[in-house]
């Protein structure tokens, strides 16, 4: 496939990982946090540390949606669709196995006879909506940036069409604050142990490179945004090691092809119009962060499943044996959670960070676990 | 979630480009970008094209990375 297959040529990450090693410093360790979980599994599954150094860690971070919605807006959509027979719940696929409180994701809501409807993209949602007038559709709109776009045009459609039994509940959430949220909470320790970022590829084709400004500025870290082939990671590290090496806290647009430094000017007004910001949001392993996810706007509250129907949200907690939240702030790896692969696994995941295809435990459950299964051993012994 | 791939336009009707992505096509809005063409490459996410690949920029980066040690590859690859 053009721009993938050119991004993925092993010669060039061969050349690539050469000049890593040849400018990494022996005397000090690295430690850089690639914030999407598309990062994560793109480094699990080309074996992308493995050509690293061995003094540069990767720590993965909190950019999976899926990973950080907490059990308790998940609960509102299940109690929300299992409570009201008019309900169509729509959702991405991404959602449908995730665990709520007591084990209970959408897939199980769905088998107790809620009506849970796995869409590709928004328009279908609001077909849905067109096709059903008896019903209310109400579209579980979970995703940073990238995603929000779409909600907003799905929202803009309704509207236009004069659909009233079409809502949304809403979950997008914003990267820089959740950099931010990383720099705040978590042991002061690891925190000072990350030396940059691998910065969000597709978040930023909508934010932009110049979103970032602000946060290498204020905590003194370099943010290379990068694609998520390969080669584009490597030489994303390489950006990030120079810059260490260097004393620099810049924003490195390395994903150029495809982003923008000021982003989509069109998409970030579709979005200004239809959402505003909330005071407040919990998130899985960050806890509630100020001004850190959106709500519908005052001119679109008609269209506020929350509003709607009255929802109100509470934290519920975790799987008591659950890691993920740890896993969020970069302060376990996935093989230090007690309950990896054995009580927790795809087919049957306690936490979120398993079943999500961008969470860092299926991540390693897919790629890494035989790698690390050695070492795993000889330590248990 | 964010996953998103390039894809090339290989048809357009007003706001809806036909996309092509290894053989499979597939319809996909152009709400959030102007002027794109067919034979462009738009990165596609959940049925949307969030942006244009810049062809310039993406045959630098390629290049850069076949090149020799002696291609600077940071700075091809955009060092901003």
């Amino acid at each position: 496939m053009k721009y993938v297959d050119e991004f993925r040529d092993p010669a060039a990450a061969r050349a690539l990982a050469a000049r890593i090693a040849d400018e990494v410093d022996p005397a000090r360790r690295y430690a850089f946090m690639e914030f999407c979980g598309g990062h994560t599994h793109a480094l699990c599954r080309f074996g992308l540390e493995d050509l690293l150094p061995p003094n540069i860690r990767m720590v993965h971070g909190p950019g999976c949606p899926v990973c950080v919605l907490p059990v308790g807006r998940l609960d509102l959509a299940v109690e929300l669709v299992t409570s009201r027979p008019e309900v169509i719940l729509a959702t991405y696929g991404d959602m449908m196995r995730v665990p709520g409180s007591g084990g209970v994701s959408l897939l199980t809501a769905k088998s107790r006879g809620g009506d849970v409807r796995m869409i590709y993209s928004t328009a279908q949602a609001v077909e849905l909506a067109r096709d059903n007038p008896e019903r209310e559709v109400v579209l579980f709109a979970i995703g940073f940036e990238t995603t929000t776009p779409p909600t907003a045009a799905a929202v803009k459609a309704a509207d236009a069409a004069g659909l009233k039994n079409f809502s949304v509940l809403c979950n997008h959430v914003l990267t820089p604050a959740a950099i931010d949220a990383i720099m705040t909470t978590g042991s002061a320790e690891s925190r000072a142990r990350l030396d940059g970022f691998v910065g969000p590829g597709h978040v930023s084709t909508i934010i932009g490179a110049e979103a970032y400004e602000d946060a290498a500025r204020k905590w003194e870290k370099p943010i290379v945004i990068s694609g998520f082939e390969p080669n584009d990671l490597l030489n994303a590290i390489h950006l990030l090691v120079r810059q260490t090496n260097a004393g620099e806290a810049r924003v490195d647009n390395a994903f150029a092809r495809a982003v923008r430094p000021g982003g989509n000017a069109a998409a970030q007004a579709l979005c200004d119009e239809v959402f505003a910001l909330r005071d407040a949001f919990e998130w899985r392993g960050l806890g509630t962060i100020p001004e850190s996810a959106l709500k519908l706007a005052p001119a679109y509250e008609g269209f506020d499943a929350e509003l709607k129907f009255d929802l109100q949200y509470a934290s519920r907690p975790d799987h008591k044996a659950c890691a993920c939240a740890e896993i969020l702030r970069g302060e376990k790896t996935p093989v230090e959670c007690a309950v990896f692969e054995t009580a927790c696994a795809p087919e049957h995941p306690l936490g979120s960070c398993m079943v999500s295809p961008e969470g860092a435990c299926a991540a390693y459950y897919l790629y890494g676990r035989f790698r690390d299964a050695a070492p795993r051993l000889a330590a248990a012994e | 979630m964010c996953l998103a791939l390039p894809a090339e336009v290989v048809a357009l009707d007003g706001d809806t480009a036909t996309v092509n992505l290894d053989g499979v096509e597939a319809p996909v809005s152009l709400a959030f970008l102007e002027g794109v063409g067919v034979g462009d490459f738009v990165v596609v996410h959940v049925g949307y094209a969030l942006s244009r690949v810049d062809p310039e920029i993406a045959s630098e980066q390629i290049a850069a990375m076949k090149g020799d040690a002696a291609a600077d590859v940071a700075a091809a690859y955009g060092e901003s």
